[in-house]
């Protein structure tokens, strides 16, 4: 009786130690990935590398200025497409009996966040590139938008969900028109969590190489015009990081750097924004 | 005033009240017959883009896909000067790399999972699945630079030693040491799954009932035995779903594999051997097709990993609603 019982702890024990291990797996490639991309990057990061234009290829110095810019403009110009569609339709699917065309947005949009990257890509290619006869910033910015949309869409819905009903009857029960009550009253109420669905689709966007490889295509020079291809930091990582100077491997570092800076500083930011709603 | 003092008097002043509201009804349905009108139309625009992603890819790949039909599906040439293409082995190479990332990340985030379910306290919780989620957050551009710069040459090494000691064994065979292959493909894989899965599990392990996980331990069961008897049996379901959207995940990323998969066009015979996904195949050739039908065949290739990551996806989603019943939103 007494082995058994032996037998049973030493079961617990070894699991708890075996799950103990999983997380320390996990913990290791954060902490290892964060320190390679720290110990590379960081120590090549200057004011020139944020400012300067890059140089042509073999020559050392010169900056990501453009690249800054240019995922900067793009993601910009698909937040403004992608939010009021996103949050739009959240509104529809919420607010609105439709007998389940609502539901089936939803789901549509559930199924859209599995959508490969790549796949998107190709998608606004055929879409932008095409028809409009070359790479362009706005076509980057359409393919971005599309791994926006659903997220934002349904960040918004479990957003608006959570708005108790009573506010929506008080204010209907004023007189207050329906959309007026939308606008004024259920929108600011979940701004928070709206805030916080559409910070996280921008910093998902932000990273993304696989769809500007062939809709923003890259370019090495300055360019702020929608019409042409223009340079993005996670597509010019990827060329620095596959081309064949040991300069590039280290500006690819230290793009890396900055991206992962801005992106975990998103990420950390909202967090903490949801915590303090949480407190409340 | 208590409630037996509502007089006939009081309820025509309330009615009198909703008279002159609905006089300026008119006005109010406007503004909210637009509103409505608007937000319907944006929501119609989501089902509009679905059906569009599907019609553009289709469009696209339409050239090849009368070229060479299904064909292209079972055929084992890509052969871009000969005008020859065909995806089985990109298809094989990406099921496996996914496979077996799915092998290395299973036990590991559904262990992470129950160990933050069940046996960290509550304010402990965040301390540890914090991390963890950041590392979702990393982009996969810069996994791929990871990988290609500090993982392959420690892959590269493993594979030379496993050649020299156990080459014998078909799995560690062929004349590929170059650390990119589908090893290396695998493990940044399983490395970029596993939060994913975890993050996913965790919410579906806490819909467990406390009271039938608390029951079995008044009954004098260790932890790990109400976890095995009750918790995952309960949780079965959903698991499985995890689990599948990670796979669905794998077969759908594109930068880091392309960066350290190896990118060839052969069918695989080992676990050095380097191979394309589709992900990456579309991802590196695109910009040299020069010809039509090499982009159509192209786009074919991505239809069919749309086609594959949307089953994978709606098999997650049916899954982990039935445990859920809705009320899990998906957000990696």
């Amino acid at each position: 009786m007494i082995s058994r019982y032996r037998y049973r702890k030493f079961v617990e024990w070894a699991n708890w130690t075996g799950m103990l291990l999983c997380i320390g797996v996990s913990l290791f490639f954060l902490v290892a990935i964060l320190g390679y991309v720290l110990v590379n990057g960081a120590s090549y990061i200057d004011w020139e590398f944020l400012t300067a234009m890059p140089v042509p290829a073999g020559e050392t110095g010169g900056g990501i200025a453009n690249a800054l810019v240019g995922s900067f403009l793009v993601v910009l110009v698909a937040s403004l497409i992608a939010l009021p569609i996103g949050i739009g339709a959240a509104i529809f699917v919420n607010e609105f009996p439709s007998q389940g065309f609502g539901r089936t947005v939803r789901f549509l949009a559930e199924v859209l966040t599995g959508v490969p990257s790549i796949v998107v890509g190709l998608f606004a290619y055929a879409l932008v590139v095409i028809p409009s006869g070359g790479f362009s910033a706005l076509s980057g910015s359409v393919a971005y938008a599309f791994i926006m949309v659903p997220i934002i869409l349904i960040s918004a819905h479990e957003a608006l969900r959570l708005v108790p009903d009573s506010l929506r009857e008080a204010s209907l029960a004023l007189g207050i028109p329906k959309w007026r009550t939308i606008m004024g009253v259920v929108l600011p109420v979940s701004s928070r969590a709206l805030i916080t669905g559409a910070v996280l689709a921008i910093s998902r966007a932000l990273g993304e190489a696989a769809p500007m490889l062939f809709t923003a295509f890259g370019n090495s020079f300055w360019n702020v015009n929608l019409t042409k291809p223009v340079a993005t930091v996670p597509l010019l990582i990827y060329t620095y990081a596959t081309g064949p100077y040991e300069d590039w491997h280290r500006k690819a570092w230290a793009a890396s750097f900055v991206l992962l800076v801005v992106v975990l500083f998103t990420s950390v930011l909202t967090r903490a924004f949801l915590r303090g709603k949480s407190n409340e | 005033m208590a409630r037996d003092e509502v007089t006939v008097e009081t309820l025509n002043r309330a009615l009198a009240g909703v008279r002159s509201v609905s006089a300026s009804r008119q006005v109010v349905n406007i503004g909210d017959r637009v509103f409505y009108l608007i937000v319907r139309f944006v929501a119609l625009l989501i089902v509009l883009l679905a059906f569009l992603l599907v019609a553009d890819l289709f469009r696209g790949a339409w050239e090849a896909i009368r070229q060479f039909g299904l064909k292209f599906l079972v055929g084992t040439t890509w052969d871009p000067v000969a005008r020859q293409f065909s995806t089985l082995p990109t298809v094989i190479g990406t099921l496996v790399k996914g496979f077996i990332a799915l092998l290395l990340a299973v036990p590991v985030s559904i262990g992470s999972a129950i160990f933050i379910t069940f046996y960290t306290p509550r304010w402990l919780r965040p301390v540890i699945s914090y991390p963890i989620e950041l590392l979702a957050g990393i982009p996969s551009i810069i996994f791929g630079m990871w990988g290609l710069f500090a993982m392959v040459p420690v892959v590269r090494m493993i594979q030379i030693w496993l050649k020299a000691h156990f080459g014998w064994f078909f799995l560690f065979d062929g004349p590929a040491v170059y650390g990119v292959g589908v090893l290396s493909g695998s493990i940044i894989l399983f490395i970029m799954i596993t939060p994913i899965i975890t993050a996913i599990s965790k919410e579906i392990l806490l819909t467990v009932p406390r009271s039938q996980f608390e029951g079995m331990l008044a009954l004098g069961s260790t932890k790990w035995e109400a976890i095995w008897k009750v918790a995952l049996p309960y949780a079965r379901v959903g698991l499985f779903g995890a689990v599948i959207l990670g796979l669905g995940r794998a077969v759908g990323e594109t930068m880091a594999v392309t960066m350290v998969g190896g990118n060839s066009f052969d069918l695989i015979h080992s676990l050095f051997d380097p191979v394309h996904s589709m992900a990456s195949q579309i991802a590196s050739e695109f910009s040299e097709a020069t010809y039509s039908l090499y982009v159509s065949s192209l786009i074919y290739v991505g239809l069919v990993l749309f086609g594959i990551t949307i089953l994978i996806s709606l098999l997650a989603q049916f899954l982990i609603w039935r445990i859920s019943k809705g009320k899990l939103a998906l957000l990696d």
